[in-house]
């Protein structure tokens, strides 16, 4: 019998590390040949600890599991879920980036090319450079970590580029609230990250890699660090790449708690070794980027995807999706909302839909007030947009981003002044100095919304201009979409700007 | 967990660049490296990190002070996290951290007068799906409401 318990860190943060001592315990005292493994998250995060059971007839899921459960759970006796693939949020998924997350043992490698690990990089290391380079151009990937950048372009400006050295830099700097794909594939699949790496280095010529991996992650730092020295062992990264001649070695660098750092060029000075201060573009980092050198920045989930494009190919993920928004989103759902957690699936689905049927609505059963989408630079959706379909193009029409692909839920309770506050608050904290239009328009612009608090009703047009400087003067996203939160609660949610007004009066 | 050390001495303190030295950007490997040795960046490791790697005093002191996370004094024995952000809030997390810091009569970033506790904010733990969420040292925690943050400060002393 096999017993899985995660060690994904939304699983331990809910007790899954108890649980698992539990299992080891009852298991010993009743002499059982059990084999347990920590495997990644299925992404049902309102069901972790999600503790399955397979008996040699499939996986049976149980969830949440507590320690005082598991005498039963042995017996046989506790009430389970059924086969963990047929609980509907999971089956209605296509799941390509996270085909493996939850399934295998994150650090088992022969359990990873059992489920089609290095499939993939076995085909490109057949093919030319650009080969490699026209099959992420092929497959419509663009850029997960926000941008939404065509991949296959980046890399082929890289490929394009003369350098006696050129870097892939992998941007695990996930500070987004309301978004952890980063933080589950890393802890749940950490090869697919390697191998996406390992895939881009043969494209673009680069023998160097880095993860820049957010110190706020110490179990997914752990598991990656983890799977770097297996990766090395079995000849996956280092000289001679699975036998092939070609080279190329990674090191995972931890950041320093800055959230400017997850911008492409402030995290490269943060790799240098310098303040993560935001650099002017250009030079693009494909041509002068970690040490003046072509590199290649692309997140977490762009790489992730990667090996699947190469496993499965181009076609295979760009029949899946919208207009140019192609392949899968790996959306996740959080904040007050009944069934949180990892959502992966074709672009192209309502808002509403994911919300309300995918997700249950809200966790406190009231209704939804509104959804951040794309964390805290990302837009407020009110309900009366829940008819916008997941796509790039269809949130920018809709006034919105689709970002990371976070979506963050609140309840009518929420105080949309409040939330504008925030997001103006968290600019100044976060700011890396460098413009003025972020770092003094940020601390402006909370004291001018605890003007409109007050009830001075003249600080709602100084507002809107100052979020059209922003907007328009920022060097970054930090600065330039912070007023994508503030706008949205100020245009969808008027009642709450203005009833301070009245009580003021 | 962070223990109070005596003054470091600048050989413990260059055994610990050392090692950094070949890497490509080696700084801020070099100061978590130090900050995880004494619990923070000591005054004294500043000039020696700058003649290690060739730059400035001020380049280095500007690195130390950029990032949230490198201290330039010690934390309390026990560090906890509470998360800020959105997804926090949206579940009271805001609330939370309130009556924590009125608990223990602290602001953030402060340490409790037994030197067992600071409490920082944190922006994102990753656990947005299971909020509101806080970190004990390197110890994750989600769902946190009144009860299990007093259980939890309990066992750090507080």
């Amino acid at each position: 019998m096999k017993i899985y318990v995660p060690l994904d860190s939304a699983a331990k943060a809910l007790g899954a590390d108890e649980v698992a001592e539990a299992i080891v315990a009852e298991v010993a005292r009743r002499g059982l040949a059990v084999e347990l493994v920590r495997n990644g998250s299925r992404g049902m995060v309102w069901l972790e600890p999600l503790v399955e059971i397979d008996s040699g007839s499939g996986r049976l899921a149980y969830g949440p599991v507590t320690p005082q459960d598991v005498p039963a759970l042995l017996d046989g006796t506790l009430a389970g879920l059924g086969p963990v693939e047929a609980i509907p949020f999971f089956a209605r998924q296509t799941r390509l980036t996270f085909a493996r997350c939850g399934v295998i043992d994150p650090l088992n490698l022969r359990d990873y090319e059992a489920h089609g690990g290095l499939a993939g990089l076995r085909r490109a290391l057949e093919m030319t450079p650009a080969q490699i380079v026209q099959e992420v151009t092929d497959s419509g990937l663009r850029g997960r970590g926000g941008a939404g950048f065509p991949t296959g372009i980046k890399w082929n400006t890289v490929l394009g580029a003369k350098a006696p050295q050129k870097y892939i830099v992998c941007n695990a700097d996930e500070g987004d609230s309301g978004t952890f794909a980063d933080r589950m594939i890393m802890e749940g699949d950490p090869f697919t990250v390697i191998e996406g790496m390992v895939i881009a280095g043969l494209g673009v010529g680069a023998t160097r890699g880095f993860v820049f991996l957010r110190s706020e992650y110490p179990d997914a730092i752990k598991v990656m660090n983890a799977a770097v020295q297996i990766a090395r062992g079995a000849g996956l990264l280092g000289a001679d790449v699975l036998g092939s001649g070609r080279a190329f070695d990674l090191e995972v660098r931890v950041g320093a708690g800055a959230y400017v750092c997850g911008e492409e060029t402030s995290l490269l000075n943060a790799l240098e070794g310098k303040r993560g201060v935001v650099r002017a573009k250009p030079p693009l980092p494909a041509l002068e980027g970690f040490m003046g050198r072509p590199t290649v920045v692309n997140n977490v989930i762009s790489l992730a995807t990667v090996p699947v494009i190469f496993e499965k190919g181009a076609t295979h993920y760009a029949n899946f999706g919208l207009g140019r928004s192609r392949g899968t989103v790996t959306l996740q759902i959080a904040g007050n909302v009944a069934r949180g957690g990892l959502f992966e699936t074709a672009f192209g689905m309502r808002l509403g839909e994911l919300v309300n049927e995918v997700a249950g609505g809200t966790a406190t059963g009231r209704p939804v007030k509104a959804v951040q989408v794309g964390g805290p630079l990302g837009a407020y959706m009110p309900v009366s947009k829940f008819d916008t379909p997941l796509g790039y193009e269809d949130f920018d029409a809709a006034g919105g981003l689709i970002g990371h692909a976070g979506l963050v839920v609140f309840d009518d309770t929420t105080d949309m002044l409040g939330m504008a506050r925030f997001a103006m608050e968290f600019c100044a904290v976060e700011s890396c100095g460098k413009c003025t239009p972020c770092r003094v328009g940020a601390v402006r612009g909370m004291e001018t919304i605890d003007r409109i608090a007050r009830g001075d009703a003249a600080a709602v047009p100084i507002l809107t201009d100052l979020c059209e400087t922003m907007k328009l003067g920022s060097l970054c996203a930090l600065g330039g979409f912070t007023p994508f939160p503030v706008m949205s609660a100020l245009t969808h949610f008027p009642d709450d700007f203005a009833t301070r007004k009245e009580a003021a009066e | 967990m962070h223990t109070r050390l005596p003054v470091p001495s600048d050989a413990e303190i260059s055994a610990l660049i050392a090692p950094h030295l070949a890497l490509e950007g080696p700084l801020l490997p070099i100061l978590h490296d130090i900050q995880a040795r004494f619990g923070h960046v000591p005054d004294r490791a500043q000039p020696l990190i700058a003649e290690a790697l060739n730059i400035s005093k001020a380049e280095v002191h500007g690195v130390v002070s950029f990032y949230h996370d490198f201290r330039e004094v010690p934390a309390g024995r026990h560090v906890v996290k509470i998360c800020r952000a959105e997804a926090c809030q949206a579940m009271g997390g805001a609330a939370l951290a309130e009556q924590t810091l009125a608990r223990l009569g602290i602001g953030w970033h402060g340490t409790t007068a037994n030197g067992a506790v600071t409490v920082e904010p944190v922006y994102c733990l990753g656990l947005c799906a299971c909020a509101p969420a806080a970190m004990v040292d390197d110890k994750v925690v989600g769902r946190v409401d009144a009860a299990r943050m007093d259980a939890l400060l309990r066992e750090v002393g507080a």
